[in-house]
């Protein structure tokens, strides 16, 4: 009746999992509980959870990830906890927990803390950017984002009710077959990341197309700014990279569900197959979650440099053969696999090769700082730490590029220092940078500054501090996922490495607190012109937050840095007088659809991983009648009367005019 | 909404399997898919007469039957996609040929891969002898 | 980068600047534009992923672990039969997109439901001949090589289902509704589909059963 699911899934032997669940249980039932209580539902069901305004469905992305840093963070913090007591000793955590500790990590920072991370960022941003409505697909975004809030969640039950993989955060077999795995824990990780995977791509063909497609008269594709051109590059990874992650972790499925022989150790089944394809696909990944990062930094260097971006168009044509040559390169990731020389020679080569245009990126960004005005607000220092900590771990990884160097690093610590520091201080800190630079847009009210500067310092401090020495510890044997050591020789770096990781805990101890004191004063913080930064791109032109139709009238772009353009002509010519000719604006409708479909989603995917197939084929039935709900509606859209869109706009122009005035200059 | 006119017709840009007919005459039309199966039948026929003759060389057999295949996924691509090398179609043709790259690059670089490690590394079931 | 409003359409036929005949990028694309050039890029993800299939089924062709290969058992009569009735009813969906463009309902259902016979001709074809070599000891779990055969074959006949569904809903939907601007867009995407299905099937039948029967 119910499959493989019985009382026995529900680890009461295991004090963490039980009080972490027992926990966050009662957080979401509390915060259930004032929600509805306060009679908050109707509004957050007809803003946010019916929402295809991609302003609101970039927030929920990033909210998403923000509170899966949290989830992903502990599992880091204790993992550094356990290395660093597990000497000559178990620890606390015995190694089945570890594994699933690990591959947990792994999975959620990836998965649902980087990815939701930039998808969001480029959904709030991009249509403000290109001046246009909205993405192509408003509804398909909905649905995207929710799908991956399924797969997240998903993730989380299998703490309390099962288990989750233990193969690392890339179930290699024959150890994710079923011979190996015979519990759940691998099936949650497959049917978590296939229903997300579905989202992404979706998001994927969403902002392809957008940025293709949707830009506003005038802007030509050289006109963009760099945050597009990166989202296009970032965005096209996304479509042709995640088919091939969606068809290995099928193949993986047919074995363990329908005894199929991909990858089984019988029969004719080639495991390092399964490494070819993965790492295909794993490899543009890391180019996904980078490019939009490097897209942010673009941005803000330029913005608090107070100049246009240095050599825009060298810009461009590093972004798209970033975009090309990440598809050529992806065998780095098993040069100890046994391929020969020759195939690793290629590869180590390809890899080289393709750090020369992210270098021309970052000599793009000296120079545009070079001569300019820089002010030091936390986004720009997010920048300029990522500058120094990436070029380091892209040093690494230049290092490791090399094969022969790579048969003595692979799968050491030296490798685990070399992806982390490249993730977090490229992804991450152009996460935060743009988090910190674009919550005013999202808001109307910036981020507390000095609590901003004290986070990035601890994060920056404290990420040193825990990843050099594992770079060290590396050097000295030491191999990843270890649950215990004996070799003296290490412990004082591992103990090292977990002061780092309670630094950064501080590090975001001070985010969680600027949020919660932005809040607070946020008649204070307060950004009445649209403009808080003196910005360049079009997104600035808008109020904060700007209204559900972005553009009254959806500007006219003459160049590049389209709103610094408008703004000085505007000085000259006075323009911002007359009055615009307002018409009607049709907007998309909110609908259900997408929070519906991963309803159904979850049901169909916790179904799958127990084996309890009536549920799975209810939850089809339930899928499949959703969208044909969808497909059946007359009404897809509202109209803004032209009064209405006159009424917003005056009331926005009024107020900015009013601070230009007394401020003396807009 | 955001969009431009909505689904008149854009002189710069086509949607991928639209036509572009001027006076959109049935005739012409119908005559475009006609063609295209007409030389459709003809490669498939081709195909399946090399695959199974010995009046070709054999080893060339592969070839001459990608060969084959290719030219009838052009044919396919121009006359029922309607994919040109039109100004119109430039993003189409652009969107196409990045996917063919990829998986041209994904199928090419498997091969070769696999190929070296399966010359390298002993078949899995000697391996699995090995560990009892 | 100031650019002067002038006409460059003659020098920029391909757009790469972004300009029109007025000389400036035109804005935003209508919806029949966007809603096929993004299900154009949806179909190339398709494509990808039905490579990873054909480059795991290149790898494994030879481990076939003791039982039978390609040549023991494709039945090439068979492929050719299916391989026309596919490719008829490519021929037909054409014949709906023409009808469908000239919003003729009666032509429009009629080459639909004849696509939808040829299509469902072929899954018949297609699910006797899984059913037979289940049936004699040569199914997916037999050996690797079988595995990626019938996953291969297997993935194109579940997109030709779910076309078949998608088929019917769109009769459905022209009969209830007629033909409006949103299910025109829609019978766009879905030819699409039907003729990037028939693309795939070409390398299917050329890779899988030709070139392999010849092993």
């Amino acid at each position: 009746m119910l499959g493989k699911l019985d009382w026995s899934a529900i680890p009461f032997d295991q004090p963490i999992p039980m009080i972490t669940s027992g926990v966050v249980a009662l957080v979401i039932l509390g915060v259930l509980a004032w929600v509805v209580l306060a009679g908050h539902l109707p509004y957050l069901w007809r803003e946010w959870i019916t929402s295809v305004d991609h302003k609101r469905i970039g927030v929920m992305y990033m909210t998403l990830a923000l509170v899966m840093l949290l989830r992903g963070f502990s599992d880091a913090i204790m993992m550094r906890g356990q290395q660093a007591i597990a000497f000559h000793s178990q620890g606390y955590l015995p190694p089945e927990h570890f594994n699933q500790i690990f591959s947990a990590h792994g999975t959620i920072m990836i998965f649902f803390v980087a990815m939701p991370f930039v998808i969001g960022l480029m959904n709030l941003v991009v249509p403000l950017q290109l001046g246009v409505r909205d993405v192509a697909f408003p509804t398909l975004n909905s649905v995207g984002f929710w799908l991956t809030a399924t797969g997240a969640l998903l993730v989380n039950m299998s703490l309390v009710i099962g288990e989750f993989a233990r193969t690392g955060w890339l179930p290699y077999p024959p150890l994710s077959e079923l011979t190996y795995s015979p519990g759940v824990g691998v099936d949650y990780y497959l049917w978590s990341l296939e229903i997300s995977g579905i989202g992404t791509l979706v998001a994927g063909i969403n902002l392809v197309t957008t940025v293709l497609k949707l830009r506003t008269r005038g802007m030509s594709y050289l006109r963009m700014p760099m945050f597009c051109w990166t989202t296009l590059a970032s965005n096209l990874l996304i479509v042709t990279a995640f088919p091939i992650l969606t068809a290995t972790l099928a193949m993986l499925i047919l074995d363990r569900y329908f005894g199929f022989h991909f990858f089984s150790n019988e029969a004719g089944g080639n495991v390092m197959m399964f490494m070819n394809l993965i790492w295909a696909w794993g490899h543009p990944e890391v180019y996904i979650l980078i490019l939009p990062a490097f897209g942010v930094f673009s941005e803000v260097v330029a913005t608090f440099s107070g100049k246009p971006l240095f050599g825009y168009r060298s810009m461009v044509l590093a972004t798209m053969a970033i975009c090309v040559i990440s598809f050529m390169v992806w065998l780095h990731h098993f040069f100890t696999m046994g391929a020969g020389p020759n195939v690793n020679a290629i590869f180590g080569i390809a890899s080289m090769i393709i750090a020369v245009p992210t270098g021309v990126k970052i000599y793009n960004w000296l120079f545009t700082m070079y001569g300019g005005r820089i002010r030091f607000t936390s986004p720009m220092l997010w920048s300029i730490g990522f500058m120094v900590t990436f070029i380091l771990g892209g040093l690494t990884g230049v290092l490791v590029a090399v094969p022969p160097a790579d048969f003595l690093l692979h799968n050491s610590l030296f490798l685990v220092a070399h992806f982390h520091n490249v993730i977090i201080g490229g992804v991450l800190f152009g996460a935060f940078a743009g988090y910190t630079y674009w919550f005013p847009k999202a808001f109307g009210f910036r981020l507390h500054e000095g609590l901003g500067k004290a986070a990035f310092w601890f994060w920056l401090i404290g990420f040193y501090v825990a990843f050099m020495p594992l770079y060290a510890v590396g050097l000295l044997g030491m191999t990843r996922r270890m649950q215990h050591y004996d070799i003296p020789e290490w412990r004082p770096w591992l103990i090292a490495a977990a002061f780092g990781a309670v630094l950064i805990l501080i590090g975001i101890g001070f985010q969680i607190a600027q949020l919660v004191v932005s809040i607070r004063r946020r008649e204070e913080l307060r950004d009445r012109t649209g403009d808080p930064w003196q910005g360049r791109s079009l997104e600035w032109a808008t109020a904060s937050p700007p209204p559900v139709f972005n553009f009254a009238i959806m500007p006219d772009v003459r160049g590049g840095d389209a709103y610094w353009e408008i703004k000085s002509r505007a000085r000259q010519q006075d323009i911002e007088k007359q009055e615009p000719d307002y018409e009607d604006i049709e907007m998309p409708r909110n609908s259900p659809t997408g929070f519906v479909c991963a309803f159904f989603a979850t049901v169909m995917g916790f179904a799958l991983i127990w084996h309890i197939w009536w549920m799975v084929a209810a939850g089809f039935v339930g899928a499949f009648a959703t969208f044909v709900v969808f497909a059946w509606r007359d009404h897809d859209e509202y109209v803004i009367p032209a009064a209405e869109v006159a009424r917003i706009d005056r009331a926005n122009l009024a107020e900015r005019r009013a601070l230009a005035g007394a401020a003396g200059s807009a | 909404m955001t969009h431009g006119h909505d689904d008149a017709f854009d002189r710069t840009d086509l949607a991928p399997g639209d036509e572009h007919v001027e006076g959109g005459r049935l005739r012409l039309r119908v005559l475009g898919y006609v063609t295209g199966l007409g030389l459709a039948i003809l490669l498939t026929a081709t195909s399946f007469f090399v695959a199974g003759t010995n009046l070709v060389w054999e080893p060339s057999i592969p070839v001459a039957l990608v060969v084959l295949a290719i030219a009838q996924m052009g044919v396919h691509l121009v006359f029922f996609l309607h994919i040109t090398t039109g100004p119109d179609n430039t993003n189409n043709v652009l969107a196409l040929a990045f996917g063919v790259l990829i998986v041209l690059l994904l199928m090419s670089g498997s091969l070769w891969i696999m190929a070296n490690l399966n010359h390298n590394m002993m078949p899995m079931d000697q391996i699995m002898q090995m560990q009892r | 980068m100031a650019d002067t409003t002038m006409a460059y359409a003659h020098i920029d036929p391909h757009q790469v600047r972004g300009i029109d005949e007025f000389g400036t990028h035109a804005g935003p694309a209508s919806r029949r534009i966007v809603t096929g050039y993004g299900f154009w890029i949806f179909i190339l993800s398709d494509i990808i992923m039905f490579s990873a299939f054909f480059a795991t089924y290149a790898v494994l062709l030879g481990q076939t672990a003791g039982g039978p290969s390609g040549r023991d058992l494709f039945d090439l009569r068979n492929v050719a039969i299916e391989t026309a009735f596919l490719l008829a009813s490519s021929f037909t969906c054409g014949m709906a997109s023409i009808a469908a463009d000239m919003r003729n309902k009666t032509w429009f259902q009629v080459a639909m439901a004849v696509t939808c016979l040829f299509g469902l001709a072929f899954l018949t074809i297609e699910a006797r001949e899984f059913a037979s070599l289940v049936a004699r000891g040569a199914g997916p779990t037999r050996s690797a090589f079988l595995s990626a055969f019938f996953s291969l074959v297997g993935l194109h006949g579940l997109h030709v289902s779910a076309g078949i569904l998608w088929l019917l809903t769109m009769m459905a939907q022209v009969l209830a509704k007629g033909f409006r601007a949103d299910i025109q867009r829609r019978i766009l995407c879905f030819a699409l589909f039907w003729h990037a299905l028939d693309i795939i099937w070409i390398a299917v039948f050329t890779v899988v059963y030709l070139i392999g029967s010849a092993q």
